[in-house]
């Protein structure tokens, strides 16, 4: 526990040494909320009012809060993921540098090794998303708060989930590159084109048929429907009892990937939560193993 | 005195390249044995299989009576590396550097400040602790890597071309503290380097070519067997009639003979010749360039 407590200590440390690393993580999300703010808000809202039916009211704080929920539900699947890719360089600089010389002619396990990196990327990262989360909870109570406290600390769940997710899947990315260069290509790979495959840019419900169903393997898209899911669901509590039909609500949850379907059957919460923990760990694990196996092959 | 390494029949390949064939050789407790070869000789490879940081294709590498292959982490235990370069972290202070490499091997608190104390006095280092490692002139940075691989107290000091590029001082100091190190604690050191006055220091010395012991031996063993002698005779001599290759030099002339029995035989017949010399053996770079045909001096191959 020494080795792996110190591993993981010293991990931060140099993350937090490289002050240009740890504040660009930081405001990526913060610059997202404000485009998606500045740019999504308004398109959002045209589409959502344009999908109620005929004769029924809404009142302007709900509907800002179901465009906020939405908006801020999708920002948060994104950088949960796409922060950790950012985030996760240590490994690939240890690579890079030759410091992993050092480290691996310790005792030192190297499933402990990988733990170290696993610990210290998921920390960093969870620091920038748990921010990001708290700037969205002043946006969102700006333009209409109806979360529970139940709700708060689901998304609380589902944020840490998510981030651990992202953070266990680019260790096993990054695990294979060694330089710099290479990390940073895959960041921004993985920054332009994961938005569209978590559901987070667009519902999946929106694609074809096809599509959705390969989408519906993809762990992290578990992960954006829990978000929406809570981000959302005092507003549907407040629709309900404001008189909307369910029906009406239903096909508003059907339309942002509220309500995830696999193969045609709804998939509840619980088995959400399920597929997500399943993909940390077994990605987390898949991780350690690249170390065990492949570290002495590749002499890393 | 026993034997700390053994290598048997060692293969190591990378793809179609065979990085180390065949490697079979031993290295007594407490000696300084020298590892010689050019880049992509095998030298990296053999100390990263000894280390446990590579796996072998086959044969057996044992340190201290213990198989690398099951005993890796026991073995790490045993075996402090200097590097080529520095390995420590360029962002990190001197002191968080060394704490949490220590710590990896289980020295922590005042364990840990202790040996930091002995370390800083015996490799002068004290004034530099809170400094960081990046801004470090190199002659300081290699103090510091040396205080890291000795921070456990290793039975076996691994240098992989310690003085490449270091000054004169510094490269004084890294000796004197590993000639103390083995007087005093008996320490076994394992030496690669490019600098072959270097190599002629040590008890036994391997050379590398192509992953294959191209020779071996005590230094003089090589320089009898692969070099000649020099007879350095001052003023001005006219010695062709010698029979032997001649160089002249600014004040004085230098015959190549094959050995010390030849140059024996020509002083005692030509005793008018010989009124000022000195004989000479030939230097280790001689004996490189004989058994590899490759030429070796302070990091560069020709």
């Amino acid at each position: 526990m020494t080795g792996l407590y110190n591993l993981t200590r010293r991990n931060l440390k140099l993350f937090f040494k490289d002050k240009g690393m740890f504040f660009s993580s930081l405001i990526t999300p913060i610059i997202l909320l404000v485009l998606y703010a500045t740019f999504l808000a308004n398109v959002y809202k045209d589409s959502f009012l344009s999908a109620m039916p005929a004769g029924f009211g809404i009142s302007e704080s709900l509907i800002d809060a179901t465009v906020a929920g939405q908006l801020i539900a999708s920002l948060l699947a994104v950088s949960c993921v796409t922060v950790a890719f950012c985030s996760n360089l240590l490994m690939v600089s240890d690579k890079a540098n030759s410091s992993i010389l050092d480290l691996s002619v310790t005792p030192v396990k190297r499933s402990v090794l990988a733990v170290g990196y696993y610990t210290a990327s998921a920390a960093s990262t969870l620091i920038v998303t748990f921010s990001a989360l708290a700037v969205c909870f002043v946006y969102l109570s700006f333009k209409g708060w109806y979360l529970s406290v139940g709700d708060v600390v689901c998304v609380i769940l589902d944020v840490l989930l998510l981030t651990l997710f992202g953070t266990a899947l680019s260790s096993c990315v990054n695990f294979f590159l060694s330089t710099n260069g290479q990390a940073s290509a895959v960041g921004t790979i993985v920054s332009a084109g994961y938005g569209f495959l978590c559901g987070a840019y667009m519902p999946i419900s929106s694609f074809s048929e096809p599509l959705q169903k390969i989408l519906s393997f993809l762990p992290g898209t578990y992960g954006t429907s829990l978000i929406r899911n809570h981000m959302l669901s005092g507003v549907f509590s407040e629709m309900e009892s404001g008189g909307f039909p369910s029906e009406v609500i239903d096909g508003i949850r059907d339309s942002i990937d509220c309500n995830f379907y696999f193969f045609g059957s709804l998939v509840e919460t619980p088995v959400m939560y399920a597929v997500l923990l399943g993909a940390v760990l077994f990605f987390t694990g898949l991780f350690v193993l690249f170390h065990v196996i492949f570290g002495r092959r590749r002499a890393l | 005195m026993e034997n700390i390494i053994e290598i048997s029949n060692l293969y190591k390949s990378f793809g179609d390249v065979k990085a180390v064939q065949d490697l079979s050789f031993h290295v007594k407790k407490g000696e300084l044995f020298a590892f010689l070869g050019v880049n992509g000789a095998g030298k990296s490879t053999t100390i990263s299989i000894l280390c446990g940081r590579l796996q072998k294709d086959s044969g057996k590498v044992s340190v201290c009576g213990k198989d690398v292959d099951g005993k890796s982490r026991e073995i790490a235990e045993k075996i402090g590396v200097v590097f080529q370069s520095s390995v420590l972290d360029q962002p990190l202070s001197v002191r968080d550097n060394l704490r949490s490499r220590a710590a990896l091997y289980g020295i922590t608190g005042k364990q840990f400040e202790k040996r930091l104390a002995e370390l800083a006095t015996l490799l002068d280092f004290s004034d530099l602790l809170n400094r960081t490692v990046g801004k470090l002139s190199g002659g300081q940075r290699r103090r510091i890597d040396i205080a890291r691989a000795l921070l456990h107290n290793p039975e076996i000091l691994v240098l992989d071309e310690p003085t490449t590029g270091l000054d004169p001082q510094t490269r004084k100091l890294l000796w004197n503290v590993v000639t103390s190190l083995r007087n005093e604690n008996g320490m076994t050191v394992f030496l690669t380097t490019h600098y072959m006055e270097e190599a002629a220091d040590a008890d036994y010395i391997i050379i590398l070519d192509s992953g294959k012991i191209a020779a071996e031996g005590t230094p003089l063993e090589l320089k009898n067997r692969y070099t000649g002698d020099y007879i350095t005779l001052y003023g001005e001599k006219n010695v062709s009639e010698l029979g032997y290759p001649v160089r002249h030099i600014r004040d004085a002339v230098q015959v190549c003979v094959p050995d010390t029995k030849t140059a024996t035989r020509l002083i005692l017949e030509h005793p008018d010749l010989f009124d000022d010399y000195e004989i000479t053996k030939g230097k280790m770079d001689d004996v490189f360039l004989a058994v590899t045909g490759k030429k070796l001096s302070g990091g560069l191959e020709k």
